[in-house]
């Protein structure tokens, strides 16, 4: 059976109506209510969040971008392309450097937010899919270092075999296979951490920025929405008697 | 709100002051910056690269060694021979207690290195006929008549501690002249070749000549060489002067301990330290996925108050 909707518009789905039992109204409702727009787009943070410590979350995913772009390169060329080419050596630098800018980053923000214990409220989940991040980035370096088809891949590939056999892990994954781990470096890995990332984040989006330790809000202090000061004055800093508790 | 969520002061809705916060401009500058920071330091200091070892290059500037790893592949006594899985059945691989995953998976990509290392390439192309004759007479004897020649003369070229020319003479058979003719065929560059083909048009499993090359002592010198040994840290160095896997320390830390580097053939936690030591990290892995759930270590970021330093402005603000 088929509704007749409005030609044009997009019209709410009328609560209770069979329209709101649709799974895309129930994804769309749980969605908007878990992350509504100025939690997932925020253009305020609170004001404790004033520390060099937190510009390492971002850097990373900057450095993530610049090592997927380089990375996009050298998937066209081929793992072989930069042994010969000027152009492919540089984009190899660039790779090579971009993904030694993901691990600095990436290591001082996990430290970070150690000595932050940013798991608590409630935001174990946040902690844990950085920690999976982390090690499937870990993953992705290798299968990088094995693919690189010089000295350094011979050797490396050499040397872990040991440790993968001894666990079993050598029956299916064979690091001296080219074809399987270049494929998996550049098809899976990239993927997984993509996904675990964009989760992360959206976990720090919907739990909000950890606050200090004790961090005692002010007496007499209810959730607030965006403050108007904030909307029209552009003041760097509101109050939470400005935003009205 | 329930009970718990309101026990938690780190759950609740922040109520306290807030800043403005541009975080789509945060994070284009940030992609701008590392973009930037990234060229540049590939402009100045470009990537390592060194060059692939070749069976050409072993056979060539090392040929007692090619010659020596040549003869132990046919006596079975290469460390590939004696492997174990995923490659053959000659031993049953490492193993922690009860946890033996290596033998349970069994041979998954079979190498018999006489035959795919020595044999197979020399029939592979049109030999002298001194080698081919070697090669007959090798193929019509028995496995044990094998086995005897390539042991006498492997145990001949231990004994003169790899120096070819005080290797005496003895019941040898066929087993010098197909070394020999391995070894002017890697020499040649034409195994480098053979062995990457292995009689197939497409080929990208590279495990044979991984194996046969880390045989011999050709790759472990340059290893060695190039500071990449793990025992020397070699795990997190990187060719040249370049930054390695600096990720990787903790790994590489349990490399350097005694108990897992001891010159006892005999030990156990040498022996089997690739097995332990991965377990130990995906143990200390799990730990740090579910360290909010960990008793005391929860609790050093409390204890040791860098987060003081952290939030200086906001605990500042709570003194005043």
């Amino acid at each position: 059976m088929t509704a007749t909707l409005p030609a044009t518009g997009a019209p709410e789905t009328p609560e209770g109506g069979p329209e709101s039992r649709m799974w895309t109204a129930r994804l769309r409702r749980a969605w908007v209510s878990k992350l509504p727009p100025d939690k997932l787009l925020p253009d305020r943070q609170p004001a404790y969040v004033a520390s060099w410590i937190y510009v390492f979350g971002v850097l990373t995913i900057a450095a993530f971008l610049v090592v997927l772009a380089s990375g996009l390169v050298l998937a066209f060329t081929g793992p072989a392309w930069y042994h010969t080419s000027s152009l492919g050596h540089f984009t190899n630098s660039t790779h090579f450097w971009s993904v030694q800018l993901f691990f600095v980053f990436m290591v001082i923000h996990l430290w970070g937010k150690f000595w932050m214990a940013a798991w608590r409220g409630r935001r174990w989940l946040t902690w844990l899919t950085g920690g999976l991040c982390f090690l499937a980035s870990l993953a992705t370096a290798f299968t990088g270092y094995l693919i690189q088809t010089n000295f350094d891949s011979q050797w490396i590939s050499f040397e872990a075999k040991d440790g993968l056999n001894a666990v079993g892990i050598g029956a299916f994954f064979n690091v001296a296979n080219l074809g399987q781990t270049l494929l998996i470096h550049a098809c899976l890995l990239p993927l997984v951490v993509g996904v675990i990332t964009v989760w992360h984040v959206l976990l720090v989006r919907r739990r909000g920025v950890v606050p200090p330790m004790e961090a005692v809000p002010p007496h007499g202090a209810v959730p607030v929405a965006v403050p108007a000061a904030v909307a029209t004055s552009g003041e760097p800093t509101v109050t939470s008697e400005e935003s009205g508790s | 709100m329930s009970a718990r969520k309101a026990a938690d002061p780190a759950a609740a809705e922040w109520t306290g002051p807030w800043r403005r916060y541009d975080i789509v401009k945060e994070g284009v500058v940030a992609i701008v910056v590392v973009a930037v920071l990234t060229l540049l330091l590939a402009m100045l200091f470009g990537s390592p690269d060194d060059k692939a070892l070749t069976f050409k290059g072993w056979a060539s500037s090392a040929k007692d060694d090619f010659y020596a790893t040549t003869v132990s592949e046919l006596a079975g006594t290469s460390d590939s021979a004696g492997y174990g899985p995923p490659y053959n059945n000659a031993s049953d691989g490492l193993y922690v207690g009860p946890l033996r995953p290596q033998k349970w998976f069994g041979v998954t990509h079979p190498v018999d290195p006489a035959t795919d290392f020595v044999i197979t390439p020399l029939q592979s192309q049109e030999q002298p006929a001194a080698v081919a004759a070697a090669l007959k007479t090798w193929l019509a004897a028995s496995a044990d008549q094998q086995t005897k020649w390539a042991t006498a003369l492997d145990d001949a070229i231990a004994k003169a501690n790899g120096d070819l020319s005080k290797v005496g003479s003895g019941d040898f058979g066929p087993v010098p002249t197909l070394a020999q003719g391995l070894t002017n065929m890697a020499a040649s560059g034409a195994l480098d070749g053979v062995l990457l083909s292995q009689g197939k048009f497409y080929q990208t499993d590279y495990t044979k000549q991984i194996l046969f090359l880390g045989d011999g002592s050709y790759l472990d010198d340059a290893a060695t060489a190039a500071h990449l040994q793990g025992n020397t840290w070699g795990m997190m160095n990187e060719t040249g002067s370049y930054p390695g896997q600096a990720w990787l320390w903790l790994y590489s830390f349990w490399y350097q301990l005694p108990k897992f580097n001891s010159s006892n053939p005999n030990d156990y936690l040498t022996n089997n330290a690739d097995a332990v030591i991965f377990y130990i990290m995906a143990i200390l892995s799990i730990g740090l996925l579910l360290l909010p759930f960990i008793p005391i270590i929860r609790s050093i970021p409390r204890w040791i108050p860098i987060h003081r330093l952290i939030w200086r402005d906001y605990y500042r603000s709570q003194r005043t």
